[in-house]
């Protein structure tokens, strides 16, 4: 059936020992191919691809004022994919962060919304508590459909995400609608206690940042020195070992929804608390999705996270500029970010396999005493 | 014309994106293969479709334009996974993302601008019959959709063709070991899946609602890929399934014609609601699961 047809393609075999030095190159071979692929669409479509070039990958980096904003970008980025990194390092694939991120953003809303008079510095961490709550409740159904009904966890925590969406919208066409917000779909602004406070003066790069970075220090921890990170990793590595060791699988996808429900809820609440200071339908750019690209850039690994959430904010930021400069739809920005994850699956093959010219198999057949 | 009528009379209608998708990933699901980009696959259809037929190339071009656009797209996610056996639940994601980006992107110049659908046509007879004679009033493109999901079910049941797609998602080593190549067979089917796809998004944009907004795929393709499990991969039963999704999604309208004081947000979670519901329904019956599943499903093959 397949015959020739094949045999005339290079074939993958597999390494000996998966290969370190692949593991490092494959993300930054996949940016090269991501981005040579994208600009050649851009010339397609008549923009000038220099311009988008400069305006994507340079100007984020021009001026403070500019990285600041790639600093605040990569923030929820960072902070939801270490949560998804940990579950899907465990095989369990939550990818409903975004419905996450929104009930988030809503729990921690709910408190400048029903109490906008309150005062005293106890308002945003209780928002950023309340959040992530919200968040690690939304993914807990998942875990419970997962868990107790056997049911799919992608089909299960994407459904969820839909829904997320539209109970934000109803909340903000109707019980937390601004009564004088010209009929706009947002709640009030919040009042100044219920707002993260600013790390550096003169930007918007605000304290959640700093929670991120510890955090993701957290997951470092948890996933390379834990023996709980242990537990996980041989669950998604081998489930049978996991079994015979008594790992149970039911405790495995628990915490790995709770963690991502968990990291992702606070995400939603400091975005809401921070940079908007108001719950808004806009209140994620596709944060919860592009988290997971994130997070498979980065390796699982939680250094790596922090890397290519900087690279990802980047593109966030470079897009937004060269819809402005060079006119490019915010579309664009998908594309990419779709093509960023195929790049990076076809290099990453190259960490555990290499390829085979059939030319060089068969003169090594022939070579070989037989 | 009642709330039952109505619902009876645009059924089929609203089931056929739905359907149509379902379809295809059961071909592809049964050849072993996860794809999770249906969602993508829709939306590039559908803007094609769109396209096509609003610069007057007509209903069968565009048409033809979505299946071919859209099977482009699904070979890209049959060279990733196939070729360099990256993880399937990632590479669909990754093919929905970018389908939904190419979507936006073609589709941002006819953002809100229309085109005409197809006429009706009405079986005579049949068509007469109180309440349910609705059901015998259905643009031509239902009907080749309730041939195509009787073709399939003869397929699966009856050909050859049919047999070798089981036996590749049910043990790909055997399929090898008798001469057959897994890997052919599955990118055939992954090409067949997104060529489905994209007819289910080309009727979803331009016979359903014949009217261009970004992102109007709305989760159909996520419903299409739970489908096939509350189908058990059978093809009678993933017809059924779409028929109540098809139900479930003209219910918010009818509760609405009816005045009924509901938030239409509530109305609109309706179908991903019931989703939720029957796949926990049909999922905790772990038996039925193990049974009917397919067995290499989502792993790659290897020599």
């Amino acid at each position: 059936m397949s015959g020739g047809f094949v045999a005339s393609f290079p074939s993958l075999v597999r390494r000996e020992r998966a290969s370190l030095v692949a593991t490092f190159i494959a993300p930054a071979v996949a940016l090269v191919v991501a981005l040579v692929l994208n600009l050649s669409l851009y010339l397609l479509m008549g923009r000038d691809p220099v311009a988008v070039l400069y305006a994507m990958l340079l100007e984020p980096f021009l001026s403070w004022a500019s990285f600041s904003e790639v600093l605040l970008k990569a923030g929820p980025l960072l902070l939801i994919a270490q949560g998804l990194a940990i579950g899907f390092r465990a095989k369990v694939f939550n990818i409903g962060a975004e419905g996450q991120f929104i009930l988030g953003a809503i729990f921690a809303s709910a408190i400048p919304v029903w109490f906008p008079q309150a005062t005293g510095q106890w308002i945003w961490p209780a928002m950023l508590l309340l959040g992530a709550i919200g968040g690690a409740l939304w993914a807990s159904l998942t875990a419970f459909w997962r868990v107790r009904l056997n049911a799919n966890e992608i089909l299960v925590s994407l459904m969820l995400s839909l829904v997320a969406a539209q109970l934000l919208n109803y909340l903000l066409l109707g019980p937390w609608k601004d009564p004088n917000g010209f009929n706009f779909p947002q709640s009030v602004m919040f009042q100044y206690d219920a707002m993260v406070p600013t790390l550096i003066a003169g930007t918007r790069l605000n304290v959640s940042f700093l929670i991120t970075l510890v955090l993701s220090l957290a997951a470092f921890v948890f996933m390379q020195k834990s023996f709980s990170g242990y537990k996980l990793q041989v669950g998604g590595l081998a489930p049978r070992a996991a079994g015979y060791a008594g790992f149970k699988e039911g405790w495995t996808i628990w915490l790995s929804l709770l963690i991502g429900g968990f990291a992702a809820g606070l995400a939603g609440a400091a975005e809401v608390a921070g940079p908007l200071g108001q719950l808004q339908r806009s209140i994620s750019s596709g944060y919860g999705y592009a988290a997971i690209i994130v997070a498979y850039l980065g390796g699982l690994h939680p250094i790596g996270i922090v890397v290519s959430a900087l690279v990802m904010a980047v593109i966030y930021i470079g897009g937004d500029n060269a819809m402005v400069s060079a006119n490019l739809p915010i579309a664009a920005v998908r594309v990419f970010q779709g093509s960023l994850l195929l790049s990076y699956l076809i290099a990453v093959a190259f960490v555990r396999y290499r390829l085979e010219w059939p030319k060089t198999a068969r003169r090594a057949a022939s070579r070989s005493p037989s | 014309m009642n709330a039952i009528e109505f619902i009876i009379a645009g059924m089929l209608a609203a089931a056929t994106p739905f359907l149509l998708a379902a379809l295809g990933e059961l071909v592809v699901e049964r050849a072993g293969v996860l794809n999770l980009g249906v969602e993508g696959l829709m939306a590039l259809g559908a803007v094609l479709a769109f396209i096509v037929v609003y610069q007057g190339g007509g209903h069968f071009l565009g048409f033809v334009a979505a299946g071919l656009g859209s099977a482009a797209l699904s070979l890209i996610f049959a060279f990733v996974t196939l070729g360099f056996r990256a993880n399937q639940v990632a590479a669909g994601l990754a093919i929905g993302i970018l389908g939904q980006g190419l979507s936006a992107l073609f589709g941002k110049t006819y953002e809100s601008l229309t085109v005409k659908a197809l006429p009706r046509l009405s079986v005579p007879g049949l068509s007469e019959i109180p309440v349910v004679g609705g059901l015998f009033v259905q643009d031509i493109v239902v009907w080749i959709s309730l041939v195509a999901t009787f073709a399939i079910w003869a397929m699966f049941a009856y050909s050859k063709l049919g047999l070798v797609i089981r036996a590749v998602g049910e043990n790909p080593k055997a399929a090898h070991a008798i001469g057959y190549s897994v890997i052919t067979v599955r990118v055939l089917a992954i090409a067949f899946g997104g060529a489905m796809a994209g007819f289910a998004g080309a009727y979803a944009a331009v016979i359903y609602t014949p009217l261009w907004a970004d992102g109007m795929i709305a989760g159909r393709g996520w419903i299409a890929i739970a489908l096939v499990v509350f189908g058990t991969w059978l093809t009678g039963r993933i017809f059924l399934g779409a028929c109540l999704f098809g139900a479930v999604s003209l219910m918010g309208l009818a509760a609405q014609a009816t005045g009924l004081d509901v938030p239409s947000q509530l109305l609109s979670s309706l179908p991903y609601l019931v989703t939720i519901i029957v796949l926990g329904i049909i999922s905790a019956d772990r038996r039925l699961l193990k049974l009917n599943g397919v067995a290499s499903l989502g792993e790659p093959f290897e020599r």
